[in-house]
């Protein structure tokens, strides 16, 4: 056991806060008030590797483990939940199924690319697939040395900003997890659009958007693994995906008890700092210690990957324990700062929006729990 | 025990989810979005008598029971949270204590309007840095011949920028603390009356809330409402009965995310069902629904102890305390059940989730009715 943090990971973190609060932070309400994010934002993020955090560096990436991932992208939470969530899933969702399923020649291909800054989106759900992904209606219907795709995909993160999308799509006429595929299209192909952006409660900074795929023809060789791999490739992307929303939440979650502490250590009431009130106190020591044991489950659920070791049940447990613990705490935070915590004058405002999301997306709290006790079943039963 | 609702009380019940539907409802989301304050909604429920309606027929009012304003105001609020604290604010802060402590004079020259609802009300008792604490009164009030001459800031004050009369709180001696208090019958034309600026705020965004300024306000001394020294009881004892409208406001907010939830649920289908065929969400609905229920009775036992003429100040904290803290979870797990599309401002749980918040920090917290039940309890 050894809970320190390696030179390179203290070291990530450190530019990475410094990079946040120099160049997000200042921003950070405006982006949220007016939805999106500058361009010259993202031309920065690309200059400093954001974009290549998880690439495998004989593709242009930093290769950074799991760990150094996860704190980056908690110190970008930290400020700016739209910021992170954009980083994510880069890196984890949208790039993944080609690092581990592309063939060569693609990975040759397109990976540089990503890693240079070209955006990576991923595909499944659907007005009606959410938490039950294998319901996808998209079709790929192959035709000769191609799929032809057709069909509309929710909820896609970066939909607007991307290069990338990994797809997924059934073969027409079938239903189940057997027969879908995984695929790699890019924005230019002829036929696919993005058809509107979702007007959120909060993580605004971020685009969240339908894409609309209509005969869109697309090379066999952008095939992620093999035909009918395609629900097993998104439920692996998923496991590493869950762990950059623990570290998402433990973000949102960090910011909002400093600025709770910072609240209550100048706001005065009957005659006394805030943080002079026993229950004041109790509150924090409930924040405190739920976001603690909250990110040492998200930090062992890292080092699981890292370690080439199953970490299914253990992404799960750290998305849901975080994403919980960073709500409550968020709830809390805007208690402590009163009438003020209301108005958007004060970031909590901003958080207690921008947190609610990581209890839904990229599985439900409902779905972790059904995906902890299929492994503890297992385990034990 | 009855339980049952009077031929009148069913009436105004009738009566507020009619209009909420027809009046209100079409326009919530849109009125969220643009920070509309819905004028012409709040001058229809004053033509229904809905702005004063607990207050006497002979000083402009409706003449209902409490009981009937709860179930009101439920039904309003359900339909849109602001329209819901606009009318909270005018019945139970600002018509209450005129009824409760104005001369015959103020009652027929301020009261009477505001129970037509051809004027609007506001409370001003918050400070910037007088929020839970909110002895800590800055305001100052000097006596000047037959005025009172007003001075200081208030915050957070629901319909400031659009109410006609106010009850402005302020210190006539700030050595006296809380029992240096007075309370005033100020009106916004009044010089030296100022709306310094309008909150931006998570919900309920048609609801205005502003920040004003007082200076060297000049109020005629038969314009103090009650004593000198008799403020902070005013303020207090207006509360109670504020906390009944806004336990009800919560009502309305839990009612329609549990509504909306438990329609979402029968018709979303996924993994071949609706998702109310799975366990996990029926029993989320069964605590929604439990929880609504209970607070619910909590709050018509508070309206039905003030309409006897009972003490009700531990039964309405009881009220606004449980009824607050269950529309949060409510909505919560209302967003939870409708999954993206709860993040969504094109479902309206979105902004339930949002408006459900401010009821568990205004007109005293949580934190505050805690204090209120114990002290009731440890006394």
């Amino acid at each position: 056991m050894d809970f320190t943090l390696t030179e390179q990971q203290t070291m990530f973190r450190d530019m990475v806060r410094d990079f946040a609060a120099k160049e997000i932070a200042p921003i950070a309400a405006d982006m949220d008030r007016d939805g999106g994010m500058p361009d010259d934002l993202v031309e920065k993020m690309r200059a400093n590797g954001f974009f290549g955090l998880s690439f495998p560096e004989k593709h242009g990436g930093l290769d950074v483990d799991t760990t150094t991932y996860g704190l980056v992208v908690e110190e970008l939470s930290a400020v700016s939940a739209g910021v992170a969530v954009m980083i994510c899933v880069h890196n984890s969702v949208g790039s993944y199924p080609i690092a581990m399923y592309g063939s060569d020649e693609l990975q040759a291909r397109v990976l540089p690319r990503m890693a240079a800054g070209e955006i990576a989106a991923f595909c499944v759900s659907e007005a009606g697939a959410g938490s039950d992904a294998a319901a996808i209606a998209a079709t790929a219907a192959r035709d000769g040395d191609h799929y032809v795709l057709d069909g509309s995909k929710m909820w896609v993160t970066n939909g607007a900003r991307a290069r990338f999308y990994v797809v997924l799509a059934r073969t027409p006429g079938t239903v189940g997890h057997d027969d879908i595929h995984a695929l790699l299209v890019e924005r230019d192909a002829p036929g696919l659009s993005v058809a509107k952006e979702e007007d959120k409660m909060g993580l605004r900074a971020s685009d969240t958007c339908v894409l609309e795929l209509d005969g869109v023809r697309v090379p066999a060789e952008n095939l992620l693994g093999k035909e009918g791999d395609g629900f097993p490739v998104a439920m692996k992307a998923l496991d590493g995906g869950r762990i950059g929303i623990a570290f998402q939440a433990l973000g949102i979650g960090r910011a909002c008890l400093e600025a709770a502490v910072r609240y209550a250590g100048q706001r005065e009431a009957f005659g006394k700092k805030l943080w002079n009130i026993p229950t004041v106190r109790d509150k924090f020591a409930d924040m405190a210690s739920r976001l603690h044991s909250a990110r040492l489950t998200a930090l062992h659920a890292a080092w699981l990957k890292d370690q080439g070791k199953a970490h299914t049940k253990e992404a799960a447990m750290a998305k849901l324990l975080a994403t919980e613990a960073a709500g409550f705490v968020a709830d809390e935070a805007v208690q402590i700062h009163g009438g003020f915590g209301y108005t958007k004058e004060f970031d909590v405002e901003r958080y207690y929006r921008d947190v609610r999301v990581t209890r839904i997306y990229e599985g439900t709290s409902e779905i972790q729990r059904l995906v902890i006790a299929r492994s503890v079943i297992r385990e034990l039963g | 025990m009855d339980f049952a609702m009077t031929e009148q009380q069913k009436m105004i019940r009738d009566t507020a989810r009619d209009f909420a539907a027809r009046e209100l409802a079409p326009h919530a989301a849109q009125w969220d979005r643009d920070e509309h304050f819905p004028a012409e909604a709040v001058k229809k429920l004053g033509e229904l008598g809905f702005m004063g309606m607990n207050v006497p027929e002979r000083y402009g009012g409706a003449g209902f029971d409490m009981v009937g304003y709860v179930l009101a105001m439920e039904e309003i609020s359900a339909a849109c949270a602001s329209t819901g604290v606009i009318m909270s604010v005018n019945n139970s802060l600002v018509c209450w204590p005129l009824e409760t402590y104005g001369s015959e004079e103020q009652k027929q020259r301020f009261l009477a309007p505001l129970a037509r609802g051809e004027k609007l009300g506001a409370y001003c008792l918050s400070e910037p840095d007088a929020g839970t604490d909110a002895a800590n009164q800055r305001t100052r009030a000097a006596p000047d011949g037959d005025h009172w001459v007003l001075n200081g800031m208030k915050n957070f004050i629901t319909s400031g920028a659009h109410a006609d009369i106010l009850i402005v709180f302020a210190q006539t001696d700030p050595e006296l603390r809380h029992k240096g208090i007075a309370a005033f019958i100020v009106e916004s034309a009044a010089e030296g009356f100022a709306v310094i600026s309008k909150e931006k705020k998570l919900g309920i965004r048609a609801s205005d809330t502003a920040q004003l300024a007082f200076d060297n306000v000049r109020v005629p001394a038969g314009q103090m409402l009650g004593e000198v020294g008799q403020g902070f009881k005013v303020a207090m004892s207006t509360l109670d009965g504020g906390r009944i409208g806004i336990a009800s406001q919560a009502l309305g907010s839990a009612r329609a995310a549990l509504e909306a939830a438990t329609e979402y649920a029968k018709t979303r289908e996924q993994f071949g069902r609706p998702i109310a065929k799975f366990q996990a969400i029926q029993w989320k609905i069964a605590d929604m629904a439990t929880e609504y229920e209970a607070a619910r009775l909590l709050t018509l036992r508070a309206a039905n102890l003030k309409d006897r003429g009972e003490p009700y100040g531990e039964a309405a904290a009881m009220a606004k305390l449980y009824a607050s803290e269950a529309a949060n979870r409510i909505a919560n797990e209302a967003v939870q059940i409708f999954g993206g599309n709860g993040y969504s401002k094109e479902f309206p749980v979105e902004r339930y989730f949002r408006d459900a918040r401010i009821t568990s920090i205004y007109e005293g917290t949580s934190e505050a009715q805690r204090l209120v039940i114990s002290g009731h309890r440890l006394r």
